[in-house]
């Protein structure tokens, strides 16, 4: 290796602070929250500071006199697990079907699927709302789970996943010894594509985690409404909007969930977002 | 003969085998026809009827439409969401492109970049209503967080620092929600342009470099050309997701504050006479939705060309 000159070690350097300090600007606002959490309204006002201070339970009883934050989590999870899992399976099972049968009208629901890709979701807002209050759905979650089964995006890619990572002489072997098509598919098709199915369900989970127009729309009773909707109706109160470390707190309690889910997943987020980059 | 017999027999074992494929696919047709074809195609009629909130309404062909292509409170809707977009797309996809030009440099060989992405990463991952709380209440006026630290800073200089209502006034309110939007999307935008350019095969690289090819070159000749298809994906995906914006400006701007007329965005317009009590007219609200739907398809086909004619060159 050739010898660097200093200029090329302070360039370097520069460029470290520069990158440093970007990750500090992502994660300051989160430490700000923590911090803050734990200080009463006069604290925050007086100035910034990092150091906590004492008044968290404080803040946590003016919180949960005005809402319970752990019923918002449980809905969260109520809406979140089932329709993360039902995508999952049934995104699978669509995109093996796609990839390794001939059958007609498998081109169609192809480019059915690429188009509907492409369609923004407020196209379908009014008229699904018009649909859930028909059947009788507004104020249950099912309107929030079941379409899951059917997420274009999840069994496009799945599709192109599979077609370029599953054998067909696997599949055929099988045959050969007689195995049922849907054994095969829950013997050798899940165990093979699992990894980029476990990416797209957590991204799919943060979603439905996230998710707040539609809850919004479709959910009106407080003991209904999951985390991001409840945290929405803060907006209204002027005792925890006037105490700031209240509102931080709950942001706090709402944000911790899919910090913890990040920690433990975080390479398969990046991997997903990376694969979401390069399927194309 | 026996040989026909059995081609045959194989031939509709096969169409046996694929016949399974309508059942593998069943389940998803039928979710999907009800809850997103079904859905979609309502809506487009919808828009072609003056149903206010219940019951069938009139057939009244275009008018909804030629009332959106008139209505001058659509247009400013339209207007601020694309200059909120506008601020935002510069801001993340200028420092999304910055960053992938410094992992990727072949001389400085920046190290971190699994620490950096995740962090980056980060704010993209929380819910828009508590990144809305968390920054209403930073730049609360006059004694929010962001307000306090100016204060600190100018008062070390000397100097005193006006308090300023960064979200209430018209001036400020838009900037601040593109900055926020920028600040978490740039992660997403970096970790895709990131994988472009892992994607890329080293012997390019390698090539280059003992033809004596330099940073420069290497950048402009072969990084460039070979992430265009995904700078296009990340434009187009940007775009389609920055006209649907909605919660960050709903939920930190109230209809009561001076600045809502500058940050109130398409999506909020259609919200109001799609959902809001009192206002509501769903013919109308169907009609605004196939609007910026056909903005959209105008613009992606527009991005679409602009980026596939550059190849070409």
């Amino acid at each position: 290796m050739r010898h660097q000159s200093v200029g090329y070690h302070i360039k370097k350097s520069l460029i470290y602070l520069f990158l440093i300090a970007l990750a500090v600007t992502c994660m300051i606002p989160f430490m700000m929250m923590m911090v803050n959490a734990t200080r009463d309204g006069n604290e925050i006002l007086t100035g910034f500071s990092l150091i906590p201070s004492v008044h968290l339970k404080e803040n946590w009883d003016t919180v949960f006199s005005y809402f319970n934050l752990f019923l918002g989590m449980r809905n969260s999870v109520l809406v979140a697990i089932p329709a993360t899992l039902l995508s999952a399976y049934f995104s699978t099972l669509t995109a093996y079907g796609l990839a390794f049968y001939q059958f007609k009208g498998n081109k169609v629901i192809f480019i059915v699927i690429l188009v509907f890709m492409m369609i923004p979701g407020q196209l379908s807002l009014i008229g699904f709302y018009q649909l859930c209050s028909k059947l009788k759905l507004v104020n249950s979650y099912i309107p929030l789970i079941v379409p899951a089964i059917a997420a274009p995006g999840t069994v496009f890619f799945l599709r192109q996943y599979i077609l370029s990572t599953l054998p067909k002489s696997l599949v055929e072997a099988a045959r050969m010894d007689g195995a049922n098509e849907l054994f095969s598919f829950h013997r050798i098709v899940i165990p093979i594509v699992s990894p980029a199915v476990a990416t797209m369900g957590i991204m799919g989970f943060i979603g439905n985690w996230n998710n707040y127009m539609l809850p919004m729309i479709l959910i009106n009773k407080n003991e209904k409404m999951t985390l991001p909707v409840m945290m929405a109706t803060l907006r209204a109160s002027q005792d925890i909007t006037r105490n700031q470390g209240a509102t931080y707190l709950s942001v706090a309690i709402s944000v911790i969930p899919i910090l913890l889910v990040f920690a433990v997943f975080s390479k398969y987020i990046i991997s997903s977002v990376s694969a979401g980059a390069v399927k194309e | 003969m026996a040989e026909a017999k059995t081609v045959k027999r194989k031939r509709s074992k096969l169409t046996a085998y694929n016949n399974w494929g309508y059942f593998f696919v069943a389940p998803f047709v039928i979710v999907f026809l009800i809850f997103s074809v079904y859905p979609v195609l309502r809506t487009l009629y919808l828009s072609f009827t003056d149903l206010k909130l219940v019951g069938k309404g009139n057939w009244i062909w275009f008018a909804n439409y030629k009332r959106v292509l008139t209505d001058k409170f659509f247009w400013r809707a339209l207007g601020n969401t694309f200059t909120i977009w506008g601020v935002n797309i510069v801001l993340q996809l200028g420092l999304a492109f910055l960053l992938m030009v410094i992992f990727s440099d072949v001389k400085y060989k920046m190290k971190g970049l699994r620490f950096f992405r995740i962090v980056y990463y980060l704010p993209n991952l929380i819910a828009a209503t508590s990144i809305a709380f968390l920054f209403s209440t930073f730049f609360m006026y006059p004694y929010g967080d962001f307000n306090n630290m100016l204060v600190a800073i100018t008062n070390l200089f000397g100097k005193i620092f006006q308090r300023r209502d960064w979200i209430g006034s018209s001036s400020t309110a838009w900037v601040v929600i593109a900055v926020i939007q920028s600040w978490m999307w740039f992660g997403n935008s970096f970790l895709m342009l990131m994988a472009g350019v892992q994607g890329i095969s080293k012997d390019y690289f390698e090539a280059a470099a003992i033809d004596g090819a330099g940073r420069w070159t290497i950048f402009t000749k072969i990084t460039l050309p070979l992430i265009r298809p995904i700078l296009m994906y990340v434009a187009i995906t940007s775009l389609i997701g920055g006209i649907q914006m909605f919660d960050l400006p709903y939920l930190m701007v109230s209809a009561s504050t001076a600045s809502y007329g500058r940050v109130q965005t398409a999506m909020m317009y259609l919200y109001k006479f799609g959902f809001t009590v009192g206002t509501t007219q769903v013919g109308y609200a169907s009609s605004i939705a196939y609007t910026m739907f056909m903005i959209i398809l105008v613009f992606s086909i527009a991005e679409f060309m602009f980026f596939n004619r550059k190849k070409e060159d």
